[in-house]
């Protein structure tokens, strides 16, 4: 096997006419946590239901832990997890009725089968509601018995679409800490979202828009290889500023941060400071200076979000 | 080994999810309720007190008389008297009654000619004697009325003049085995079981699958190692015990309230309910696998379950039914099982020598669990 638990190449899926996923390339190495970083709508499920064997390809081929997708989809079960963006346990069935189920489904033994359920409910902070109906739990809790029941059989590679979606900034944080614990333990991950927080504690990701992979790396790579300038400006009349040098061609974007407008500039402008400092409605009194790159203007960058 | 324990995990959790379902549960026991009080006392071809009119241009005591004898037999009921039969066919145009009963004014010659109790004094020519004594105008257009009504055509009228019957020899003698009481219930209850089995069955599997991925958990359950032949055999389990709760029901009450006798045994009665369970449970299977949600599996199930009640010998005998009918009929399993147990409850008939039905419901379950495994796919496609 080679040294990589994901490899597309090529990769297109179209639903009818719409070309969901289009030429996607991707390698993922073993043990990283990889991200799918995207607005909604731009394919993440699709990508990961094909990499999942869930979805055939319209064209390209995938290798997941060496297995070819979609004919060796069925021996991949065993070694994958896979936590849907929807809920996909059963509502009406306890936490604990839940885990049982996909225990006896991986065929654990009853021994074992106890003995790694106590486990992923203290693993995962759900003792408490272990006779509660899933259907009544938090958006929290049920993303954290989603992971528990995920990883029950102790996948090699673990595929999680938007965990956290519905879950409160401070879960979101806990959640991460226990995604690197698997990755330490040695599991791969690959992960979708859209918060540019979660992206960055990504070892490495892909932008993707519209069915395009935009940029892939590493969050400090695609900082530096962002192809802009990022200026803080400082002025009194900001609103009126922004309109005027959205306008011209070699800005990219200005968005405003409270007092503050950040302006990203062409890489192909030598000096961007004096080049900003040129333009009319920037006074004397203003401030400028050159800040350092943020994922969200890599990813502003990349998909020319910004440009309407 | 696996695999048993994989249908054992399917079958465990569906129990699960049936004992919280409270909805469910009500339906399986209300739904044969329901319909056994119904049918069982609804459906009734053995008409009786059909309200009629009667036209009398005699009035005479003997037209009184012949009102009372045809009151007697409680096939009509006499509510309302008119004078003319124009007034008498408005009536029942408006459906006040639904046949009327024209006495002609010289009945008692009619009477006294008729073949069958008059002495033939005066001696009467052969076209005086084919003459009826009066005339029934029915509303022929529910045909179960009009042939009761038809019945009344050849009763004895001897007792009207107190002679002995002067009854001849039938041409046939007719015995009636198996309900000579002629009571319909004898026949809908059995009946019965074959239609609540066909809707309760193909509607509850086709749902249970449709809910997994109307739920959503469909999308977890494909990227596990569960196999198709196993998903739907962990799932139709459960409800072939529900199955024979219910036939449990419907055939207790049927005794209990309707007095069916269960001739035949229990364990043949048992084979006979369990071919068809299964071989409903795979058409479910199949319905299942084309709807793409609970509403479609409904309306797939009815459009299963409404030939089922007409065309499979429930209703209306096979016998009488057009050929293309016919072959509907034996493409339904419910009328196979129609046969099975009309022969096993009431006949006491061994299913083994019902041969064709006992291999056409073997070979449905066989073909509906291939073509849902066969259409059920491990893919969101
Ligand atoms: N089964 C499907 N049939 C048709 N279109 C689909 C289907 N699944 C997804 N799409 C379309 O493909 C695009 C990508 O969807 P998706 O992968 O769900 O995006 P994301 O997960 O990034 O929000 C969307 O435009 C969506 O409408
Ligand atoms: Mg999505």
């Amino acid at each position: 096997m080679s040294q990589y638990v994901i490899n597309a190449s090529n990769l297109s899926r179209n639903f009818g006419d719409l070309k969901a996923i289009q030429n996607l390339d991707l390698k993922v190495e073993k043990g990283r946590i990889y991200g799918f970083l995207g607005p909604n709508g731009c394919g993440k499920t699709t990508a990961i239901r094909l990499l999942t064997g869930l979805l055939k390809p319209s064209s390209g081929a995938v290798q997941v832990l060496g297995f070819n997708l979609p004919e060796e989809a069925e021996k991949l079960r065993l070694l994958i997890g896979y936590m849907t963006q929807k809920f996909s346990l059963y509502a009406d069935l306890t936490v604990k009725e839940n885990l049982r189920f996909i225990a006896k489904i991986y065929c654990l033994s009853r021994r074992s089968q106890e003995k790694r359920i106590d486990e992923l409910l203290h693993t995962y902070g759900l003792q408490q509601q272990k006779n509660q109906l899933a259907g009544s739990m938090s958006g929290g809790q049920k993303q954290r018995l989603g992971l528990s029941a995920a990883v029950l059989h102790k996948p090699e590679l673990l595929f999680l679409d938007e965990p956290t979606s519905a879950v409160d900034p401070e879960n979101r944080r806990d959640f991460w800490e226990q995604l690197f614990d698997l990755s330490e333990q040695g599991t791969s991950i690959l992960v979708s979202t859209h918060y540019m927080d979660e992206a960055e504690r990504c070892h490495k990701l892909a932008i993707l828009e519209n069915g395009i992979k935009r940029a892939d790396g590493t969050p400090e790579e695609l900082m530096q290889q962002m192809g802009a300038h990022v200026v803080e400006v400082s002025s009194l009349n900001l609103r009126q500023l922004k309109r005027q040098l959205v306008n011209l061609p070699d800005v990219i974007t200005a968005s405003q941060l409270g007092a503050r407008l950040r302006v990203l500039v062409k890489k192909s402008i030598p000096d961007p400071l004096a080049f900003l400092s040129s333009q009319s409605g920037i006074e004397i009194e203003d401030t400028l200076s050159l800040v350092r790159p943020s994922l969200e203007d890599v990813f502003v960058t990349c998909t020319g979000a910004g440009r309407q | 080994m696996n695999i048993l324990i994989r249908i054992y995990a399917i079958f465990s959790k569906e129990l699960i999810q049936l004992k919280r379902d409270r909805m469910m549960f009500g339906m399986v026991v209300v739904i044969p309720l329901i319909q056994l009080m119904l049918f069982g006392f609804a459906i009734n071809t053995n008409v009786r007190h059909i309200p009629v009119g009667v036209v009398d241009y005699s009035q005479t005591g003997l037209s009184r008389v012949l009102i009372q004898t045809i009151s007697a037999t409680q096939v009509v009921k006499f509510t309302e008297q008119y004078t003319t039969v124009q007034q008498a066919e408005a009536a029942i145009a408006s459906a006040q009654i639904r046949a009327v009963l024209v006495i002609p004014k010289d009945v008692s010659q009619r009477v006294v000619r008729h073949r069958s109790i008059g002495s033939g004094s005066p001696a009467s020519s052969d076209e005086e004697t084919s003459r009826p004594i009066a005339q029934w105008v029915v509303d022929g257009s529910d045909t179960m009325i009009s042939a009761a009504v038809k019945s009344l055509r050849n009763m004895p009228l001897a007792e009207l003049l107190s002679k002995p019957v002067n009854r001849s020899t039938p041409t046939f003698e007719v015995t009636l085995l198996y309900n000579p009481e002629q009571r319909t219930a004898v026949n809908v209850v059995p009946g019965l079981v074959a239609i609540i089995l066909t809707m309760t069955m193909i509607m509850f599997t086709s749902a249970a699958i449709v809910r997994e991925s109307e739920r959503g958990n469909l999308e977890m359950l494909i990227t596990t190692p569960v196999r198709p032949l196993e998903l739907m055999i962990g799932k139709i389990i459960p409800y072939i015990f529900i199955g024979a709760l219910q036939v449990v029901i419907i055939l207790g009450l049927g005794k209990a309230v309707f007095n069916v006798p269960i001739n035949g045994s229990l364990w043949q009665l048992a084979a006979a309910t369990l071919l068809f369970i299964t071989a409903s449970l795979s058409l479910g299977l199949v319905i299942s696998t084309i709807a793409s949600n609970q509403l479609q599996a409904m309306q797939m199930t009815l459009f299963v379950l409404l030939p089922s009640i007409l065309l499979s010998g429930f209703m209306f005998p096979y016998e009488g039914m057009p050929e293309v009918a016919q072959y509907i009929a034996e493409a339904l399993p419910a009328t196979h099982f129609m046969r099975l147990i009309r022969g096993v409850v009431l006949r006491d008939v061994q299913i083994i020598h019902m041969t064709f039905d006992v291999y056409w419901l073997i070979l449905f379950t066989f073909a509906g669990l291939t073509v849902a495994s066969l259409r059920f796919k491990k893919s969101l496609d």
